[in-house]
């Protein structure tokens, strides 16, 4: 029989039980979008940690404290503003080198308040991470000197504190200290569902004594340029080391961060996917389940096509295609609702979610050897009967 | 009305199918063995007509089942143009099967759902050959057997007689060398069963096709060739 003729009878047959098939198909259908779903998922949360990182500037290098890897904890910083002007030193420019020591702070200008990401850094932050000031100016190096009382504030602070009026030159209770407004920064959008904007900057001398703490939480470098990164990195990683023989530090570009965060989001993907693969295995057990059903009741059938001249595998064929029909049009109208299921994730709620054509591409294969590897069986079953007792069956 | 009388056994190498000591035996459930065929001699020469006769358990229709290359048997030989079954695989008997024989079966076996054209092109798909030309000689094959105005009736919406030649005109349609019908009247009234077997007659007269019938029904066997009786598993007395 043509291969063509053959999948059109397995069509048919399908067609001949509607509501089965249909049935059937569902496990099918519910593993496979779940599988496209969950994949869209975990590569939408991929992109957006990618697009995240890369929005700090590409020629950046990060000191931090700890083994930044997927199975380990985050460690505490003992790196020093000393450290900084060492580094500074090391490149040769220590407008390149900013600073941070971060904690999450309320933010009191009258009777209103916000939650905010309290920011000591020095002055560099804005030529570093490529974050411009709207207004007034950002701070000066005589500010982080003096530890004088200001602060800049990001977009959505200025916003919610200065709601009808310009907050240059007016005050700000940050942990009940008053720090005079010099400038407002330019809106920074938000990663992950993280706004980027809840920020404010004041001098990392003044955020250290508010804070009560001596050390800095990490430091970052801009390499002179992308050529120079490799060099500079190591630069900064022989002083860190020097400094700190007693700790370990990590001296990370961009592409390296990229890299562990993209190892972490595989591992959740690749999870996500199994658990909805279970599914799919419980869909196949059902396809054959019901092939089973139908190679019983069908073995008139199948004496009579044998006695016609259908070979063994014209017959092994035919119910290995239908049970594959059963689980690709399963995973057809899977992928279609997993498609349709991710774009409107993407649209209400706050999870990203991206299609990837890989993952619709798995999604058909896996559906396809599905049907193969629970047809076989019950195809096997079929080709094997032998046609006299086929056709007397009752 | 034995018109087509012929005692003489066929010419060697000229019968369709023949057996030789063909023996069968079953071994049922219980470890039990059952003879059901004891070294059968019989041949079937192109454009025979022929009737197997016997009570029911006499082991006609394994005898059938031997002749329509259906099974295979225990020991003895069954030939089709002189190769033996023992020498083909499974393919190359199904190959036979499709090729030399058309069944034909008391309960029709035709596929619910589907048309009779389609019914009757079945064989074909097994030949590989495509739709068109499937349909076209199954649509001759339709008309053979008077059935050119029902060719997308489905079997729920034929007769039982109209049912039975759909099942002669899907046996018809390889152009087989012999038909072999297993009570094929069984299940019909005698007006439609008369008619099947008319037109079984019709069709060996004109195309000179072999055409076996195993009934136990005497008035079916008297429209045939030449008649044997099957007994206890073996070939009873002589032939008529």
């Amino acid at each position: 029989m043509r291969p063509l003729e053959a999948a059109r009878v397995a069509w048919d047959a399908l067609r001949a039980n509607k509501l089965r098939s249909a049935l059937t198909m569902l496990g099918v259908v519910i593993g496979v979008m779940s599988v496209v779903l969950l994949v869209a998922i975990g590569s939408g949360a991929r992109q957006e940690v990618t697009s995240g990182v890369e929005s700090l500037g590409s020629n950046i290098l990060f000191v931090a404290p700890g083994n930044l890897s997927v199975a380990s904890a985050p460690a505490v910083s003992r790196l020093t503003l000393e450290d900084a002007r060492k580094i500074g030193d090391a490149v040769g420019d220590p407008s390149r080198v900013a600073v941070t020591v971060q904690s999450g702070e309320i933010a009191r200008v009258g009777a209103r308040r916000m939650t905010v990401n309290l920011n000591g850094c020095n002055e560099n932050v804005p030529r570093v991470f490529d974050r411009p000031v709207e207004r007034g100016t950002f701070l000066e190096a005589t500010d982080i000197d003096v530890r004088r009382r200001v602060v800049v504030l990001g977009a959505a602070p200025a916003e919610t504190l200065f709601p009808d009026r310009d907050p240059i030159g007016k005050f700000v209770q940050l942990g009940g200290v008053r720090f005079r407004v010099i400038g407002v920064m330019e809106r920074a959008g938000s990663t992950l569902g993280v706004s980027q904007d809840d920020v404010v900057y004041i001098p990392v001398t003044a955020a250290q004594r508010l804070l009560g703490v001596g050390r800095i939480d990490a430091i970052a470098v801009r390499a002179a340029s992308p050529d120079d990164i490799g060099i500079e990195q190591e630069l900064v990683r022989r002083t860190v080391t020097a400094a700190h023989p007693e700790q370990e530090y990590q001296v990370l570009t961009q592409d390296e961060i990229l890299g562990v965060l993209g190892d972490i989001l595989s591992v959740l993907t690749a999870v996500l996917a199994s658990i909805a693969g279970i599914s799919l295995v419980v869909g196949g057990v059902g396809v054959m389940n019901i092939m089973l059903v139908s190679v019983s009741e069908r073995t008139r059938e199948i004496g009579l096509r044998k006695a016609v001249g259908a070979r063994t595998r014209d017959v092994l064929r035919q119910f290995l295609l239908e049970a594959v029909a059963l689980t690709v049009t399963g995973g057809l109208v899977g992928i279609l609702l997993g498609v349709v299921t991710a774009a409107l994730v993407e649209r209400l709620s706050p999870l990203p979610a991206v299609i990837t054509w890989w993952s619709i591409a798995l999604a058909f294969g896996v559906s396809v050897g599905v049907g193969v590897f629970f047809g076989v069986w019950p195809a096997r079953k079929a080709a094997r009967m032998q046609p006299v007792a086929a056709l007397r069956y009752e | 009305m034995a018109r087509h009388s012929s005692t003489a056994a066929p010419p060697e190498g000229t019968a369709v199918v023949e057996t030789r000591a063909a023996t069968k035996v079953y071994r049922l459930d219980g470890g039990v063995e059952v003879r059901a065929l004891d070294g059968v001699d019989l041949a079937v020469a192109t454009g025979d007509s022929l009737a197997i006769m016997g009570p029911s358990g006499s082991g006609k229709s394994t005898l059938l089942s031997l002749l329509g290359g259906l099974d295979r048997p225990t020991s003895g030989q069954v030939l089709f143009a002189g190769r033996d079954v023992a020498d083909l695989s499974d393919d190359e008997l199904a190959s036979v099967r499709n090729r030399t024989v058309g069944f034909v079966f008391q309960s029709f076996q035709l596929l619910p759902r589907t048309s009779a054209v389609a019914n009757v092109g079945l064989p074909l798909t097994y030949r590989g050959l495509g739709r068109a030309e499937r349909r076209r000689r199954a649509v001759q094959a339709l008309e053979a057997v008077g059935l050119g105005h029902r060719l997308e009736h489905r079997p729920s919406q034929l007769s039982g007689g109209e049912q039975q030649r759909v099942a002669i005109a899907r046996a018809l349609v390889t152009e087989p060398g012999m038909l072999l019908a297993d009570e094929p009247t069984g299940n019909l009234d005698s007006r439609s069963g008369d008619e099947v077997l008319g037109l079984l007659v019709r069709l060996h007269d004109e195309r000179q096709v072999a055409v076996v019938v195993v009934t136990h029904d005497q008035g079916v066997a008297a429209h045939l060739g030449r008649v044997v009786v099957v007994h206890d598993g073996r070939l009873d007395g002589g032939e008529r």
